[in-house]
């Protein structure tokens, strides 16, 4: 746990590092799937295309969807695309870098699936096996079986324990041929993408500099000024409760030295700061009583300014507002215009 | 634990120390991915040639793009390179150090790639077994020259049933493996003697000129991450400004509304901001969804739109950030 916490830590030192540290976890989580996935040929001849090139295909967009459904910022840009313009401007600029960085993010977990399937070669093994030139590859023997046969035979090329067309064409030069142009499609794929990653990142100083500090900037500013905002309600709602539950005992414990036949045995004048947090509670059934009463009629979510002299019902009535309703209907009439 | 943390911590120490940690790890990547790839050389007479030597080159640049992508310092490079000349000359000895420096940052890992490739053989036995001369070995002496290339094409592939047992087999691939070995450490060696040279010759010729250009492209990198620094440590604050006049404006408008002044009381209370009603908080939270305060918390009533251009607050300490930050956005 240490360690982790340390890595993160380190990762977590500058914007870069981090960004590098997420891509490298996604990337080996992506490789890590699949090697745990367990790959199995039908070896018949319509679905052997189907499968295999839905192993390669349907993953790699489940992980460019579960990268933007992880990515916290995708709220971020949801909400500051859609949200009116009020007093202030958007910027279309912005919102591309924001989208631009995620589609990023999101496709590096796709494109190592792509790879490593391609380099692993079982896929393209499975789909093209039907495909096979016999002519180029096979023994000049067994050249007068009908079409569908010949697709049978090959259809079970990748399922060793089960093939039986040796004559036809040996496996062991099959699956070498298919796994060949498979490694040399995974890495021509893979060229290509750090290619066209190194001209994304290479070609942005040359072009958009100025256009792209302010995008990060202004970004990086809605970002950290929506999770100050979520920290100072957070820090609002818990003064706001303290002050509650804090006006709700008082309203109590007067309650109940108004209405007591006997007032509550006062506690010993020096305990000082001890007494003063008991706010006059001090035996089991003033406590029960306080407790039915928070269950059963919470007070309302208005602090008064000065201390209540109406009761917060604790008989189990519940009691309306205090405040003169004239002042609030009006602050009501003042906002529903917007 | 701690001996993690003081390697974690000499990384971080400077960004040379940083890239070359991330070279070093790409070099072991490379290592990693050779052992992890299933080679399976095609054993068809054209096929060979293109697949071995595949293996061997493009890979190795696939790596150098990546080292050129991971290394911060080549952003840091261009982005010098490409800037406005503005009031801060621009210096090509510092900018043909960087490049060179990066440059031989992204060359470790094709290199390691490449050596233990070669160290390995089966590349070079995959690539070359149909250009060896079968008149040299005695298995394929007798044969036509057809059958010839057929059969040495086969000879990476140790389990056809073809080669299997033949001993011209293992004598063609123990040649080629002798050749790719010998070119193997060959390049290491030349490799190591040119670094060596660099190293050692290098304070012969203009020394003080390279501890300037040293320093000032030290200098560059360290600018731009406390730019970066700054400017995040920038937008907390001015979105924690932005933030409590929001709260601010809203709790005069609140005074103003309603007739009884709530009577300022100490402790909890201030926290509260004059915000302590159901509704009340409600409409804040509503306000702020609909009515996104302007970027402007200088104390002044008139708002500016976010649109208008207007230069940055100044930055205390990094003047030269700010008339680059300026230079730009002037453009």
């Amino acid at each position: 746990m240490d360690k982790f916490r340390m890595v993160f830590q380190f990762l977590q030192s500058n914007q870069e590092s981090f960004m590098s540290g997420i891509c490298g976890i996604m990337a080996l989580a992506s490789a890590q799937l699949y090697s745990a996935f367990d790959f199995n040929c039908p070896c018949l001849p319509r679905y052997n295309l189907a499968y295999g090139l839905g192993v390669l295909l349907v993953p790699p967009l489940i992980l460019f969807l579960l990268g933007f459904v992880l990515n916290n910022n995708v709220s971020m840009l949801a909400e500051e695309w859609r949200r009116p313009q009020g007093q202030r401007q958007k910027d279309a600029a912005v919102l591309r870098y924001m989208f631009c960085s995620m589609v990023q993010r999101a496709m590096i977990a796709p494109a190592v699936w792509v790879s490593v399937t391609l380099l692993d070669g079982k896929c393209i093994t499975c789909a093209f096996c039907t495909s096979l030139p016999v002519e180029a590859l096979g023994n000049a023997s067994h050249r007068g079986l009908p079409q569908g046969e010949v697709k049978r035979v090959l259809a079970r090329i990748p399922c060793k324990e089960i093939y039986d067309g040796q004559e036809l064409i040996a496996n062991e030069v099959a699956v070498r041929y298919l796994r060949c142009i498979s490694q040399a499609l995974g890495w021509c794929f893979v060229l290509l993408m750090t290619t066209l990653a190194f001209l994304v990142r290479s070609l942005r100083p040359c072009f958009t500099q100025a256009v792209f500090l302010k995008s990060r900037y202004w970004s990086h500013y809605i970002d950290i000024e929506r999770k100050l905002f979520d920290e100072t309600c957070a820090e609002h709602a818990k003064s706001f409760a303290k002050v509650c539950i804090q006006q709700f005992f008082q309203g109590m414990s007067k309650d109940l030295t108004a209405t007591h036949c006997h007032p509550p045995r006062k506690a010993p004048t020096d305990a000082g700061e001890a007494s003063d947090k008991l706010l006059g509670i001090t035996d089991w059934d003033t406590m029960n009583i306080a407790l039915k009463s928070w269950h059963r009629c919470k007070p309302p979510l208005h602090l008064h300014p000065d201390a209540p002299h109406s009761s917060n019902g604790w008989a189990g009535e519940w009691q309306p507002h205090t405040q003169p309703p004239a002042p609030r209907r009006e602050a009501v009439a003042y906002y529903s215009g917007v | 634990m701690d001996r993690f943390r003081m390697i974690f911590q000499y990384f971080q120490s400077n960004s040379e120390s940083v890239m070359n940690g991330i070279c070093g790890l790409l070099a072991l990547a490379s290592v990693k991915i050779y052992t992890c790839l299933d080679f399976s050389c095609p054993c068809l007479p054209h096929y060979n040639m293109a697949y071995g030597l595949g293996i061997m080159f493009v890979p190795p640049i696939a790596l150098f793009l990546c080292g050129l992508i991971l290394n911060r310092q080549s952003l840091v490079m261009l982005e010098e390179w490409r800037r406005p000349q503005g009031h801060r000359r621009k210096d090509l000895a510092v900018i043909r150090y960087m490049c060179c420096s990066i440059m031989q940052r992204a060359m470790v890992a094709p290199a390691v790639w490449i050596v233990v490739t070669l160290l390995d053989g089966k590349c070079l036995i995959c690539a070359f077994s149909g250009s060896v001369d079968p008149k040299k070995f005695v298995g394929f002496a007798n044969a036509t020259l057809a059958q010839a290339q057929e059969m040495l094409s086969r000879v990476p592939c140790k389990e056809d049933e073809l080669m299997r047992n033949s001993t011209s087999r293992r004598a063609v691939s123990r040649y080629l493996r002798c050749w790719s070995q010998a070119l193997g450490w060959s390049i290491l060696l030349i490799l190591i003697i040119a670094v060596f040279l660099a190293r050692w010759l290098a304070p012969c010729f203009n020394q003080a000129a390279l501890l300037q250009t040293r320093h000032w492209s030290n200098y560059i990198d360290i600018e731009q991450k406390i730019f970066e620094e700054t400017c995040c440590e920038h937008s907390r604050l001015f979105a924690h400004q932005c933030i409590l006049h929001f709260f601010e404006s809203m709790r005069k408008e609140i005074r103003q509304h309603s007739f009884d002044l709530p009577r300022e009381k100490e402790g909890e209370e201030d926290l509260l901001q004059g915000i302590t009603d159901r509704d009340q908080v409600n409409k804040l939270l509503k306000m702020w969804y609909y009515e996104k305060p302007p970027l402007d918390v200088s104390q002044v009533t008139h708002r500016h739109p976010l649109g208008q251009e207007r230069s940055p607050p100044p930055c205390a300490g990094s003047c030269g950030a700010r008339s680059k930050f300026t230079q730009h956005t002037h453009m």
